[in-house]
């Protein structure tokens, strides 16, 4: 690891503040990521704003259906909260997988989407969720955050704050972990809101990052079961090809995480 | 160069150390407590585990900066005196070691999960939770062993304790 210089924020203001110093300045949240990553030189910034002491960034609430993770929440804290458990279990039960259980008890939901690894979790739960992502100066919707492999719309030196989400009626999350690093292969998430409306998104096999699935949830708006998605063509075209799975197995897998996914949601 | 302070088992501890420190080279070369072990130092293998403010965190993957101010126990700080730990007991009952490399952060590890997890503990819960620790030599029956036996004594212990 490079040197660089370590800060401790104490507000949103003061973390914002911090990173603006230096143009080389990075958030560090759970560090699950951003370490491993200096450790092998891959990133050297110059001074890291620690998070993990900011209140305003920590903690769950959820009332009416309304439900607010904190940015700096650990994958542990969500995954544990009978509250999420009760309102949202797709997403407890997500949060239950990242990871080992070491990492969760370090790495947070914002750091998670704010980095946007295609094989991350929580991009597929928050987009099919309909999540409102909630950042020092603005609020963005799931939909336009994920922007790309890596890539967010979030501007330099702007923060996750939390991550805001309506309840849905039912929601299930299924993932095929590749065996050995236990990254999502491709993962699945469903929820059907309120509305009567269905959220299909992906994770782990779009070559561009997370990915919502039209075709997939107009079958099932129309019939929320997991038959529904049998005659759904998964086009390959798009998806990632590696030593792992080809795109065609990919293809495959989007259907039947799809499926086991909507089994979960019950 | 910072200066980080923390508890460590239980003893209020200082030094000196870049930001870029580890918080396993801290513990390791500053204070001399070499039984937490750097593994693969890729965030996998868990040879690294200690509990920071009472959770179990890679500590290869955690700055010493990160602790500062934390309680931090280590695998010097669970056996009481000359009495082993309930759970370093039965690694040693059970056979739950071969080499011993990966041991600290196992046993670590399996403090940790009985804390959360209480006398709920089954095989399988044993093995899921133990995805963050790698072990080479056992295959891992021995060491899943050992951990569902301290967990039951432990179990008993604290329900002897209320009674």
């Amino acid at each position: 690891m490079y040197a660089t210089n370590y800060h401790r924020a104490s507000s949103v203001e003061d973390a914002v503040n911090l990173v603006s110093t230096s143009d080389e300045a990075r958030f560090l949240s759970g560090g699950q990521t951003l370490l491993p990553t200096m450790k092998q030189r891959l990133a050297a910034p110059s001074d890291l704003v620690d998070l993990r002491h900011v209140a305003a960034m920590k903690g769950i609430s959820v009332s009416d259906g309304s439900i607010r993770i904190g940015a700096a929440t650990t994958h542990a804290e969500v995954a544990g909260s009978s509250e999420i458990a009760k309102a949202c279990p797709g997403l407890a039960h997500l949060a239950a997988h990242i990871g080992d259980p070491h990492v969760r008890h370090m790495g947070t939901i914002g750091g998670s989407i704010a980095n946007n690894d295609p094989a991350a979790d929580y991009p597929a739960g928050l987009m099919a969720l309909n999540a409102t992502i909630v950042t020092n100066t603005r609020s963005i919707s799931a939909d336009d955050f994920f922007t790309g492999m890596f890539e967010t719309a979030l501007d330099d030196g702007e923060l996750v704050v939390a991550v805001e989400i309506t309840a849905p009626a039912k929601c299930g999350y299924a993932k095929f972990p590749n065996p050995a690093s236990r990254y999502a292969m491709t993962g699945v998430f469903v929820a059907k809101h309120g509305d009567g409306s269905v959220r299909v998104a992906v994770t782990g096999a779009g070559s561009d990052g997370v990915f919502r699935h039209q075709a997939m949830e107009q079958a099932l708006a129309q019939n929320f079961s997991a038959e529904a998605l049998s005659g759904v063509a998964v086009d390959d075209s798009d998806l990632m090809a590696d030593i792992h799975a080809s795109s065609a197995y990919r293809a495959n897998l989007v259907k039947v995480m799809a499926k086991r996914a909507v089994t979960a949601a019950g | 160069m910072t200066t980080v302070s923390m508890t460590v088992n239980g003893r209020t501890v200082s030094g000196q150390c870049e930001d870029r420190t580890l918080l396993v080279q801290f513990i390791r070369e500053n204070l001399g407590l070499t039984g937490t072990h750097v593994g693969c130092d890729t965030s996998q293998c868990g040879a690294c585990v200690v509990h920071v403010d009472g959770k179990a965190v890679k500590s290869c993957t955690m700055l010493a900066a990160q602790a500062n101010g934390s309680e931090v126990m280590t695998i010097e700080g669970l056996a009481s005196g000359g009495d082993l730990h309930p759970v370093q007991a039965a690694f040693r009952e059970h056979h739950g070691l071969q080499c011993g490399f990966c041991t600290p952060g196992m046993i670590m590890s399996a403090v940790d999960m009985i804390n959360r997890y209480g006398g709920q503990l089954d095989e399988k819960t044993v093995r899921a939770e133990l995805e963050g620790n790698i072990c080479r030599c056992t295959g891992y029956h021995n060491i899943v062993k050992a951990i569902l036996d301290a967990a039951s004594k432990m179990g008993d212990g604290a329900r002897v304790a209320a009674e």
